[in-house]
């Protein structure tokens, strides 16, 4: 069986700062780390692997840098990695990295066919979930998003059942192979490398692909060009400058301190307090 | 979504010019997908026609929505209710093949739709089906889409200017499909406020056929298990919402915030980190990359408030935060604040509200 599992380097937004007076990023010194949603996806790929056989690929599309996140998963696990970078690729919105991403996952079918691609549910910093349906659509792949679990696999028959969260309850869906599947955060925890493993993804050999290399023939489809959305304007959201009021609590008790929370809530709220007996009868 | 560090100077010089393309011309009216699953419509559906009949209006244009769903699926419900909420015309497809979501039959009766129908605008809700749905839609149609956005406006140019988080919710930016039609975007629920009703409003009914046959379509639904009572969460819709984070200390500890929230008749979640420790499940994070809240009330605490939690928790009428850091960001923008131990503060508003709701139904 062969995977293909689609991870993005991300900077790490939770330590992006905003300069107070520039009002630009301040990038610098910001660590990058593979999506944490694509990690969730990685394991599940490297299971399937060690339980019916086969091979994983990584791939991801990004500065040559972004090589160092298909080496952390190579330290996990991963069999192969391929990386897309080209400054044709540059400024490329969902619409245009799907198109390199398919482009690519094409080739690499191409030369050993793949089953199943994976694509993390959302990123940190794009945050659309609409690589991984864009991928699926330009491909042909059945898609299955939001799976919180695989039940079976069939390689015979070809199919897969999973379980995909739905409105109000889960949907038990089975859909042929070739297939492309992004998966719930919780499902499961990636593994720590094996020692071994970790040695051979230090001497490890990334596929690097430009445009040309992964196959792609219409230029016009990558990067800026290949992207019907224009950002116009980045800017830092209004700060408020409303602060709590504070309850007072020196010398107090807890309960006073809690009768004089709800005191303070239900003066600003009046009407709370009548609503607050409905809601405990409905509950 | 274009991601924001590279473009935006070369955007301007590239393609940020408008040239609609002459067959794009005939693209017309702000549609509405309006979600209907298993006879029930999420109510994000006329969140979107609230803010649809805004764009419609300032286009002076139609707003459509378009149901679809199986014979006896709720569609004639759903479409008197778009009118009620604001649509003049309902694209309504019936068939057998729309009872269960499914892809492919969902994404060929939109694509379809546009196609025959054309619309300038079209929105959907970024629920788990409608960011399924609105990926595939956008890239069959091979135009532009802004997920997630948090406010839609109309330029004078015409063009829908969509603003979204960016960068992790530390900045916004405003994306334009110039050259494309329809202009898609998304908006999750609880972004935008629920618009007021119009009983007996009424409006155009377009039928549509769904071109498509049950072999066409690979992946078959085997079963819906729906979530037992006690699962369900409807964080997003709750009317007061009770919090915890990582200032719990324990997951033992949780224990406390589902007890006020069960005094309070309150749903319950938690900061991201919860969920990823696995206190909780994923369906019961508030905050960016969780749920959207708006609740009367919101009690947050050992929650630090991180821009990421804060953006999904700004819509909430009050918010009472608990924290031992009179210097924790929560504070900035809470309305009420306690700087105590959540673990001591907890059990007592849990008891101070029980006694007053108490020496309420006495009284009454
Ligand atoms: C891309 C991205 C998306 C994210 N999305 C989300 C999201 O959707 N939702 C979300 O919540 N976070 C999200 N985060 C994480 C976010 O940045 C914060 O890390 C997270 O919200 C912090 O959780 P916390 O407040 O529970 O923990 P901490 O930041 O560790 O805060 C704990 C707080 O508890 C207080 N405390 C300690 N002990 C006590 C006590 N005994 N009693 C009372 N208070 C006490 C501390 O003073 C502190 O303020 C996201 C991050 C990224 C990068
Ligand atoms: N540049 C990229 N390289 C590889 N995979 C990507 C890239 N961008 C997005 N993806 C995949 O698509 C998923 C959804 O991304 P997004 O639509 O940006 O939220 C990610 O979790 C990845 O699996």
């Amino acid at each position: 069986m062969h995977i293909v599992v689609c991870i993005k380097q991300v900077p790490d937004s939770a330590q992006i700062r905003v300069h107070p007076v520039t009002n630009t990023i301040m990038r610098q010194g910001v660590p990058t780390i593979i999506n944490p949603y694509d990690l969730v996806v990685l394991e599940e790929a490297l299971r399937l692997r060690d339980q019916f056989g086969g091979k994983v690929t990584v791939l991801t599309m990004g500065p040559p840098m972004a090589d160092e996140s298909l080496r952390k998963a190579l330290a996990c696990g991963a069999d192969a990695a391929v990386l897309l970078t080209d400054r044709f690729f540059a400024g490329s919105d969902t619409l245009a990295t799907s198109f390199a991403l398919s482009t690519a996952i094409k080739k690499i079918d191409a030369e050993e066919p793949v089953d199943i691609v994976f694509a993390g549910k959302q990123t940190i910093d794009g945050d659309t979930a609409q690589v991984g349906p864009g991928i699926a659509k330009r491909m042909g792949l059945n898609q299955l998003t939001y799976v919180s679990a695989i039940r079976s696999l069939d390689l015979g028959s070809r199919s897969i059942v999973v379980e995909r969260r739905a409105e109000g309850g889960t949907q038990v869906l089975t859909t042929g192979l070739p297939c492309l599947i992004t998966m719930l955060e919780g499902s499961n925890v990636l593994r720590r490398g094996s020692l071994p493993d970790m040695f051979r993804a230090a001497r490890a050999e990334v596929t690097t692909w430009n445009a040309e290399q992964a196959g792609v023939e219409d230029i016009t489809q990558c990067g800026l060009r290949g992207s019907p959305t224009v950002v116009k304007k980045v800017f830092a959201p209004k700060p408020r400058n409303e602060k709590a009021v504070l309850v007072e609590t020196e010398g107090k008790s807890d309960a006073e301190i809690a009768r004089a929370a709800i005191d303070a809530l239900f003066t600003a709220n009046p009407k709370l307090e009548a609503e607050i007996p409905e809601l405990v009868l409905a509950s | 979504m274009t991601d924001a560090k590279k473009p935006a100077p070369q955007a301007s010089r590239a393609s940020a010019k408008k040239e609609l393309p002459e067959h794009f011309k005939s693209y017309k009216h702000v549609w509405v997908f309006v979600e209907l699953e298993r006879g029930q419509v999420h109510p994000v559906s006329w969140e979107l026609l609230g803010e649809g009949r805004k764009l419609a209006d300032k286009l002076e244009v139609d707003l459509c929505a378009v149901v679809m769903g199986a014979p006896d699926g709720g569609v004639a419900l759903a479409t008197r209710d778009s009118f009620e909420y604001g649509a003049d015309v309902v694209y309504s497809v019936t068939d057998p093949l729309l009872s269960d979501y499914r892809n492919e039959s969902f994404t060929k009766a939109m694509t379809d739709l546009v196609n025959s129908h054309q619309p300038e605008v079209l929105l959907l809700g970024a629920t788990n089906l409608g960011r399924d749905l609105a990926g595939s839609v956008a890239t069959t149609l091979r135009t532009g889409l802004t997920a997630d956005s948090t406010e839609l406006a109309i330029d004078d140019d015409r063009s829908l200017a969509a603003t979204r988080p960016t960068f992790g919710g530390t900045l916004l930016c405003t994306i334009y499909t110039l050259n494309f039609r329809p202009q898609m975007a998304t908006v999750r629920p609880r972004v935008m406020a629920m618009p007021e009703r119009v009983p007996g409003r009424t409006g155009k009914v377009v039928p549509f056929k769904l071109a498509l046959e049950e072999t066409d379509i690979i992946t078959k639904v085997l079963e819906f298990i729906p979530d037992a009572a006690s699962e369900d969460a409807h964080l997003a819709y709750a009317d007061i919402v009770v919090a915890g984070g990582l200032g719990l200390g324990s997951p033992a500890n949780f224990r406390l915030v589902k007890e006020l929230a069960e005094v309070l008749g309150a749903e319950y979640g938690g900061s991201r980190p919860l969920v990823q420790k696995g206190w909780i499940t994923s369906d019961r994070q508030i905050g960016q990359t969780g749920k959207t809240i708006r609740p009367k009330l919101y009690i947050a605490a050992g929650i630090s408030g991180a821009i990421q939690h804060r953006v999904g928790v700004e819509g909430a009428d009050r918010i009472l935060a608990i924290n031992t850091d009179p210097n924790a960001p929560i504070l900035e923008f809470a309305h009420h604040g306690i700087v105590g131990d959540a673990t001591k503060i907890l059990p007592a508003l849990t008891k101070a509200f029980a006694e007053r709701l108490a020496a309420r139904r006495m009284a009454s």
